[in-house]
């Protein structure tokens, strides 16, 4: 009997308990006018950076499109007259792009990033495949101050093997012979 | 100004202002459940949202208006009907204030309480003509689920009726000059208030609709016009079940200072909003649950309300 009338007074309790949310604080985010803090590692639009000395970052070497698994990033190779490879072009198809992350981690010159900016939304579906001009950024991204071309052992215009940071000389293998 | 002429002009007021609330409910309906879980609710078209309900029935003016093909393309196009004409008509008897009623009949209670048993041939008929497993059955839990409660919802009001000594709303009204019946007609309010829920098929007693079994039960075949014909039905009803709660417990148009017909509206509106208060936090039973509470426990109940009040009301010797 005790049982039957607490769980009947449970429903006017839980009618109150209702009510007071009306002056609780709002959960809702008014969107357009108020913005969700969004983390720093947050999965959104990708974007190509560039070394502190202001050249593209990279070395196209097809990680991410070959780890991408919606085949959403084309590119194509090629080497300038320095010697440096670096893509020729650099497709993202935002329409098929599900911002898994997976070429960020793939890539091996911290080139390609996430950001966190998701307001891409256009009207042509055409408009939604970026090219390199669109990709490229001026900054660094995430890696301030690391350049792969001042670390990697590969010679290229204006620097030898041997020449990079934390990198001695290459030894000459016929003046260890006994 | 001659006698017909008021009434005509009694009646076009009181359909326009009940249209005219059943889209502002909408509105009114989803804010406040909003308001409930710590959200906004439509509040972007116009001031406060306001004009939500306009482009709601906008888009519904323009979707559309498609008969299933195996539907039976003529008692599917009138059900919907059926239900906003029982509880408009209901509303000829309700006095919304002394003088301000289409008609204030002697059995004024009865009409109600038939208006209301006829509006579950909406449900049924509709149910049936869209040839759909999901809105047949659907409407057979209507059915079951009206049937059982209008048994105890007549019976409940039984009590008022003893009190006031008249079927007539006016009367009733009257007879709560010195105190409204929710003081000595507590169960019998109770119960009426539960049985109303059940006859306006509101959460918890939402099952004929019931979305996560049923789809959207009887009106799950209707689209357009006739799917907003059966919710304006809905919303009439809960305003037809609130204004007869204010008539029978709450003392109808009596209160001080302000005019009666102001007195009538502001309790009307805090019912619907507790309607739409246990909406937002009452959870809904299972369905063999819903029969046996009307038949176990609230036909007994109203059943004893009723001796009761007969024997006390015997024993003061009137």
């Amino acid at each position: 009997m005790l049982s039957v009338l607490r769980s009947i007074w449970s429903i006017p309790q839980s009618m109150w308990g209702v009510f007071l949310h009306m002056f609780g604080r709002r959960a809702t985010i008014q969107y357009p006018e108020q913005k969700a803090p969004l983390p720093p590692r947050w999965r959104g639009r990708i974007i190509l950076s560039r070394d502190p000395d202001g050249g593209e970052r990279c070395v196209a070497c097809y990680l991410c499109s070959v780890v991408c698994p919606v085949d959403c990033i084309a590119l194509q190779a090629t080497t300038d007259e320095t010697g440096r490879r670096y893509p020729e072009w650099f497709r993202i198809n935002f329409s098929r792009c599900i911002f898994c992350g997976f070429c960020e981690e793939a890539c091996p010159t911290y080139a390609i990033q996430l950001t966190p900016d998701f307001e891409m939304s256009e009207y042509q579906r055409a408009a939604m495949v970026y090219e390199k001009e669109d990709l490229l950024i001026s900054g660094v991204g995430k890696y301030p101050g690391y350049s792969f071309w001042h670390v990697a052992g590969v010679a290229i215009g204006g620097k030898d093997k041997g020449q990079a940071e934390r990198e001695k000389p290459p030894v000459d293998v016929r003046s260890l012979l006994p | 100004m001659s006698e017909g002429m008021r009434y005509a002009l009694i009646i076009v007021i009181v359909l326009a202002a009940l249209m005219s609330l059943a889209g502002l409910l909408i509105w009114v309906e989803r804010r406040l459940l909003a308001v409930w879980q710590d959200r906004y609710g439509p509040n972007r078209v116009g001031p406060f949202g306001l004009l939500q309900p306009a482009a709601d029935i906008v888009k519904i003016l323009f979707k559309q208006d498609w008969i299933p093909p195996f539907a039976d393309k003529v008692v599917f196009c009138l059900a919907p009907l059926v239900i906003v004409a029982t509880t408009l008509t209901s509303f000829a008897v309700v006095v919304f204030a002394p003088g301000i009623a289409v008609a204030d009949l002697n059995i004024g209670l009865l009409f109600f309480l038939a208006m209301s048993s006829l509006g579950v041939y909406s449900i049924i008929l509709g149910g049936w003509s869209s040839d759909n497993k999901y809105a047949l059955l659907g409407s057979l839990r209507a059915a079951g689920q009206m049937l059982s409660y209008e048994v105890f919802m007549g019976l409940s009001l039984m009590g008022v009726v003893m009190l006031a000594g008249s079927f007539s709303l006016g009367a009733i009204v009257e007879a709560q000059r010195n105190v409204w019946f929710v003081i000595p007609q507590f169960l019998g309010f109770v119960i009426f208030v539960i049985a109303g829920f059940a006859e306006t098929r509101r959460i918890p007693f939402d099952l004929p609709e019931s979305e996560n079994e049923l789809v959207a039960g009887y009106h799950a075949e209707y689209s357009g016009m006739k799917f907003a014909m059966f919710f304006l039905g809905e919303y009439i009803g809960i305003t037809l079940i609130s204004a007869m709660i204010v008539t029978l417990f709450f003392g109808g148009w009596l209160g001080p200072w302000l005019p009666p017909i102001v007195w009538f509206i502001i309790k009307t509106l805090i019912g619907l909003c507790v309607f739409i208060l246990v909406r937002a936090s009452l959870p809904r039973p299972r369905y063999d649950q819903l029969m046996a509470f009307a038949w176990k426990l609230m036909l007994p109940l109203s059943l004893l309300n009723l001796l009761v009040t007969g024997a006390i009301l015997v024993a003061r010797g009137n």
